[in-house]
């Protein structure tokens, strides 16, 4: 209970899926052998805490932002361009942070204090406006961040494949670098989860939610509203700029694809909406979904397709080629914002009120 | 507090004509800074052109948000729609977009710009009616719904057209340029700079001069009220929605001519555009959406030439400087 800041996950259905996909990431390198499933599963905790990080804006505080994949990028290009240029050493990746994360701050601090005195709407469109030109920017200065390419680099020693660190005699299994690497990224994405629970949950997180229910009220109780908001931008940019880090550090590469991309800023706000927004739970549920959907889905349309297309059925095949998969997500996103604002959570915990209710008449 | 008799005309609000002295500054501010008369005449004509076509386009958001408080954030699909739509046009009649004569060319291009109209005004239909009726006033929800909708948009015309990008050749009469002394206008400039500033007059005539201009001005300032005088504000609302629709439609195929070709991602790209001219402009206001897109245009034409680096950043920084002098845009619309 401490640990989850006393916001259990209120649901013996969410409980089991929370416990069954934590365990199942925790196990991957020993219960799914082979890199696509250990990528997978390195992405699914970055996108957990960078979703759940983007759950304190969208679910919280109702503001809706487009330049979290700018924090996010951002992290990645810090620890990036600091890799390239110092080479593979410890110092380096020290730098990288301690450049990162204050910038991606003192920037979220500006657009906050810029935007976030009037309408949602406007936070909106400027935080879109400035996100776009950041990744001009990004792709433009291509002696600093490689352009269009990005920036690969290599990992100080210990994180690499080749550093064995526990042979395979021991227990069966070999222990390197690499899975050193992503039980780093999976702990520092659990302790930044638990961290954003223990923020949702404090008088702060309290003040986020009466800010979104009703603004004006907010500020006659005498919060001062913008600085909550910056506030909570800020805490939200930190996130997304770990985030941003240990991603760099799992792929070893930072670029525009990557790290910065709108559709990436989409995926967020897709897999937010699904999860469930305000519950910081649905980030670790919609980041699975969505990704799991990304890698997996994507060859079962591949056969669906090819079915359709020997059937000789008219604009199936291209409405069901696996490119075309975000459009089915999106009529799926549009359906749960219509039908179920709360997401997957917020839907297995009100069926759990419903019955609670029922029982007790 | 003055006091006015009854057969007094009433106060005229006073005008407020700082905005449009603006980019008319920038202009002559511009001419020692360029250095020769001719380049600063190319160069401003062709912000001119480019502003009028960003204005077509940002219309349609502005007088959405202005009269149903709805921000659109799928805008720029209607805008793609429109010159992919276009491109159908375009292809069985190669011949005659490649004949040697206005007129010839006039009678492709008018019913392809005409198609792409209705083919975005109806789609605009289906959109209000399906994504953003059901979250009328609620902010949050439609921006999630319509970024949806952007979402889906595109991806549908991936599916339809295919990933790469079309060429979309202007016409044959409408490339070159008029050349006036050592001036160089490119005629397709002309043409566009003739279109913004209609469309611009037919909207300023129908919002200030006729019945259906009133009922909308009214709604903007107070839509129960407008409502209790029995009009079907719903109705009018949908009418602005698909008019909107329709010129963001208008804009994408005068934009797809200007950069010859056509790619689904320039739904993203316009988006992004056009909310910096809108929120210049002050939300809601059709005038400041004007000044707006010239000066956002007068900006990448000049910094271009200028310095060709800072283009990449102009209209953030442009944008700043306009937030700061005005928070809320050039013309603040007082309801909002």
């Amino acid at each position: 209970m401490m640990i989850l800041s006393g916001d259990p996950p209120k649901s013996r259905v969410l409980t089991l899926i929370l416990v069954v996909i934590i365990l199942a990431l925790a196990a991957t390198p020993f219960l799914f052998p082979g890199a696509k499933a250990l990528n997978v599963a390195a992405k699914i905790c970055v996108f957990a805490a960078l979703v759940a990080s983007y759950d304190l804006l969208l679910g919280y505080t109702g503001s809706v932002s487009f330049a979290h994949t700018m924090f996010y990028g951002i992290g990645s290009y810090a620890i990036a361009i600091a890799l390239y240029g110092m080479g593979p050493n410890w110092a380096a990746v020290a730098t990288g942070i301690v450049v990162g994360l204050p910038l991606a701050a003192l920037l979220a601090l500006a657009i906050g204090l810029f935007s976030l005195r009037v309408a949602a709407i406007f936070f909106a469109m400027i935080t879109l406006a400035v996100a776009s030109a950041f990744q001009v920017l990004a792709s433009q200065l291509s002696w600093l961040t490689g352009g269009e390419d990005g920036r690969s680099f290599q990992l100080p020693e210990l994180l690499r494949p080749g550093t064995v660190l526990i042979s395979k005699n021991l227990f069966g299994f070999e222990i390197n670098g690499r899975i050193l690497t992503f039980y780093l990224v999976f702990a520092i994405s659990a302790l930044m989860i638990l961290a954003l629970l223990r923020v949702v949950n404090s008088p702060f997180g309290r003040v986020l939610q009466a800010i979104r229910e009703n603004r004006f009220r907010a500020e006659a109780l005498g919060f001062r509203t913008v600085f909550h908001l910056t506030y909570a931008n800020c805490i939200a940019a930190l996130v997304a700029a770990s985030a941003g880090i240990l991603n760099a550090l799992w792929l070893r590469y930072a670029g525009p694809d990557t790290s910065l991309s709108f559709s990436i800023m989409l995926d967020i706000l897709l897999m937010v909406v699904i999860g469930g927004m305000g519950t910081i739970y649905g980030a670790i549920i919609g980041a699975t979904i969505f990704i799991l959907a990304q890698n997996y889905l994507q060859s079962l349309m591949g056969v669906a397709s090819k079915a359709a297309s020997e059937a000789g059925l008219p604009l199936l095949p291209g409405l069901l080629h696996p490119d075309r998969w975000l459009l089915w997500l999106g009529l799926l996103f549009i359906a749960s914002v219509y039908f179920f604002p709360t997401g997957v959570v917020g839907r297995l915990r009100h069926g759990r009120a419903d019955k609670s209710a029922g029982a007790s008449h | 507090m003055t006091d006015l008799a009854a057969t007094d005309p009433l106060p005229k609000p006073r005008r407020d004509l700082a905005p449009i002295l603006l980019p008319i500054a920038l202009a002559l501010v511009m001419i020692p800074l360029v250095g020769s008369p001719s380049t600063w005449l190319t160069l401003t004509a062709a912000s001119l052109a480019m502003g009028m076509m960003i204005f077509i386009m940002a219309s349609g958001l502005t007088l959405v948000f202005g009269l149903m408080d709805v921000l659109n954030f799928g805008h720029g699909a209607f805008i793609a729609v429109g010159a992919y739509i276009a491109t159908l046009v375009f292809a069985p009649f190669v011949a005659s977009v490649q004949a040697d004569s206005l007129w010839v060319n006039l009678a492709v291009l008018a019913p392809a710009a005409l198609l792409s109209m209705a083919v975005s005004g109806a789609l605009g239909l289906v959109v209000e009616r399906v994504l953003i009726l059901p979250v009328y006033g609620q902010h949050l929800k439609q921006i999630l719904m319509t970024t949806g909708g952007l979402i889906v948009a595109e991806q549908t015309l991936y599916a339809l057209w295919g990933p790469q990008i079309i060429p979309m050749p202007l016409p044959t009469s409408l490339r070159g340029s008029f050349i006036l002394g050592d001036v160089a206008i490119a005629r397709y400039r002309v043409l566009a700079m003739l279109i913004g500033l209609a469309v611009f007059i037919a909207i300023q005539l129908v919002l200030n001069r006729t019945k259906l201009g009133l009922l909308i001005r009214a709604g903007v300032e107070n839509r129960e009220m407008v409502e209790a005088l029995g009009y079907r504000i719903r109705r009018l609302f949908l009418g602005v929605f698909m008019t909107g629709s329709a010129l963001a439609g208008l804009g994408g195929v005068m934009w797809a001519l200007y950069r010859e070709q056509v790619h689904a991602s320039m739904s993203d790209e316009l988006t992004v555009l056009i909310f910096v001219v809108v929120i210049i402009g002050g939300l809601g206001s059709i005038g400041g959406c004007f000044i707006g897109a010239i000066l956002v245009a007068m900006v990448a034409n000049y910094g271009g030439f200028l310095v060709p680096k800072l283009a990449l950043v102009s209209n953030i920084l442009l944008m700043v400087a306009v937030l700061m002098w005005r928070p809320r845009g050039l013309y603040a619309v007082t309801s909002r």
